[in-house]
């Protein structure tokens, strides 16, 4: 798959870079939430909203926000998209609403948001940055809609409120409280990594897949990358950006003569 | 001077006793606790607890097996964590109730963590506060063949009277292997007798649970109501069984110590302020979390470490 395509991006958000399930970023409302498998759904589609418009806006603007105060800049963004969808969320599904209560303010510091603004959009186009939010979006969706579903089955017997299990099964209520929100987390993640590590055996390079460049290598895992600048040249590259010690050395090298 | 000297490396001073001597004799000092409890409730008690027993074995197996490690079933802690698990059970509980808890009792709370030795958390009392949260009704319900309604503690907590030499001898309502005081005691004190357990931890427990309950109880230094404190629930199970655990007990003996004190004061705190009745498993697994945390503070000073500072 072509590196940087829409298809990819989005691929990406669910699969290869799963907020929740490889990432591990946003686990305050990936915790707390997920008591049913609709609040799941609702607070992951919220969030994918206020991401992909956030990230489409801080990509439209990243040409115009000084450098020093992005973080304010994208948080002012983000905080509007947030405002917007909690009034549009109070009038249209209340239900929703009032189960999801004070989390959806608490999205404009969900860090999901914040990190593909700072880490993505700012330095990608427009489209390409709306579908990496769609794309991280959906993977939210979807992971906070499985553990949703699994707390809602085991702590109650029903699914999106449709009861699933035979009457004689006993709820087993610690899944909706707090602790079973993180034995599913758990659980999840070990049958991912388990699929990860079935994945490698059979030769496929399941390690960090296409993670859309970010031109930033040096917090990039990307080993073998094609653009990884210092990796391509032989030379270490001369500490371009640091002349002054080079002079200092110099300097040092011709005292000690 | 004739061959040399054979210095094995050390520790040269060893011990003959092995895990699964100390796991054995603690298994037969619930004997008496257990007996008591299947007399007292009849065969349903016999069920669970076998019920119970089979499952923490069998999943200490399953998952060794699946894992490829090796088998440690022989060294008896699972039966332990089995027997103290059903014995922190109601008798009406259904079977599944046993199965579940012993399944998290020794996958989640044990084998996660890597196996005995290495649980941060009693497996018998993690389960048990697991099923007390997820199946709170039929945790709680204590009515069967031989009694009906409110167990003494709670009855206590309600006001009302209750006899505390039936309490002692164990002819009340209540999990299958806490209501016999006689019955833990004579098993406690095989334990004691054989150098398993010592009383630092119980003792101390106990102690700071009669001034909490004196201080704070409302009733001022009456006997009839500590004693009824103390014969009731868990506390006497818990004091000697559990908080005594070998992997999750701090190994400090100023450690111990302050753990039997804080066990106290907390049991005291959850009986008297919080609204259940009984409060001894949720008091010994907080009390484990924090044993890492009392063990670094009553470390005991290396030769030549101590002393003051210059």
């Amino acid at each position: 798959m072509q590196q940087n395509s829409v298809m990819e991006r989005l691929k990406n958000g669910i699969i290869s870079e799963n907020p929740t399930f490889v990432l591990m970023l946003g686990m305050c409302p990936t915790l707390a939430v997920t008591t049913s498998a609709v609040n799941g759904l609702g607070m992951g589609l919220t969030t994918m909203v206020v991401l992909a418009m956030s990230n489409m806006f801080i990509s439209l603007l990243r040409n115009v926000i000084p450098d020093k105060v992005r973080i304010p800049a994208f948080i002012v963004v983000i905080a509007s998209f947030v405002t917007v969808v909690e009034l549009l969320l109070k009038a249209y599904i209340p239900f929703l609403y009032a189960a999801l209560g004070l989390y959806i303010p608490l999205i404009v510091v969900n860090c999901i948001i914040l990190g593909r603004a700072e880490s993505y959009a700012s330095k990608n186009g427009v489209v390409l940055s709306l579908f990496d939010g769609i794309g991280m979006g959906l993977g939210f969706t979807v992971a906070l809609t499985m553990i949703g579903a699994l707390r809602e089955l085991l702590g109650v017997g029903e699914i999106f409120g449709y009861a699933v299990m035979p009457e004689s099964y006993v709820p087993c209520s610690i899944f909706v409280l707090a602790p079973g929100a993180f034995f599913v987390l758990a659980a999840l993640t070990a049958v991912q990594n388990k699929l990860k590590m079935i994945g490698e055996k059979k030769g496929k390079d399941m390690s960090k897949v296409g993670s859309g460049c970010s031109e930033d290598c040096m917090n990039c895992g990307e080993k073998g990358c094609a653009k990884r600048f210092y990796d391509t040249s032989a030379e270490p590259k001369v500490s371009e950006e640091n002349p002054k010690q080079k002079e200092e050395t110099v300097k040092e090298e011709a005292a000690n003569d | 001077m004739s061959g040399l000297m054979k210095v094995s490396s050390n520790p040269h001073i060893r011990s003959k006793l092995s895990t699964s001597a100390v796991m054995l004799a603690v298994v037969i000092a619930l004997l008496p606790a257990t007996g008591f409890g299947i007399y007292n409730f009849g065969l349903d008690a016999l069920v669970l607890i076998l019920v119970t027993v089979a499952t923490t074995v069998l999943t200490e197996l399953i998952f060794e097996l699946l894992m490829h490690k090796k088998v440690t079933i022989g060294d008896f802690s699972a039966v332990v964590t089995g027997l103290l698990l059903a014995l922190n059970l109601p008798s009406s509980a259904p079977w599944w109730i046993g199965v579940i808890g012993g399944v998290f009792a020794i996958l989640v709370v044990k084998m996660l963590f890597g196996g005995l030795g290495q649980n941060f958390m009693n497996p018998a009392l993690g389960a048990r506060c697991f099923l007390l949260i997820s199946y709170t009704s039929i945790m709680c319900n204590f009515d069967c063949d031989a009694y009906s309604g409110a167990t003494p503690l709670a009855a206590l907590k309600a006001g009302e009277r209750v006899n505390v030499l039936d309490m002692i001898i164990g002819k009340t309502a209540g999990t299958i292997g806490e209501t016999s005081v006689i019955a833990i005691i004579i098993g406690a004190c095989f334990l004691i007798l054989l150098g398993i357990i010592d009383l630092k931890i119980p003792g101390s427990y106990l102690l700071s649970f009669v001034v909490f309950v004196a201080l704070f109880g409302g009733h001022g230094f009456d006997p009839y109501y500590i004693s009824a404190q103390l014969a009731g629930g868990g506390l006497m199970l818990g004091a000697f069984f559990m908080a005594t655990d070998y992997v999750t007990r701090p190994i400090t003996k100023g450690g111990q110590y302050v753990y039997g004190i804080f066990l106290g004061i907390l049991t005291g705190i959850f009986r008297i302020f919080g609204p259940s009745a009984e409060g001894v498993s949720y008091a010994i697994i907080i009390g484990n979390l924090l044993v890492p945390l009392i063990e670094k503070i009553t470390m005991p000073k290396a030769f030549g470490k101590g002393g003051e500072r210059v």
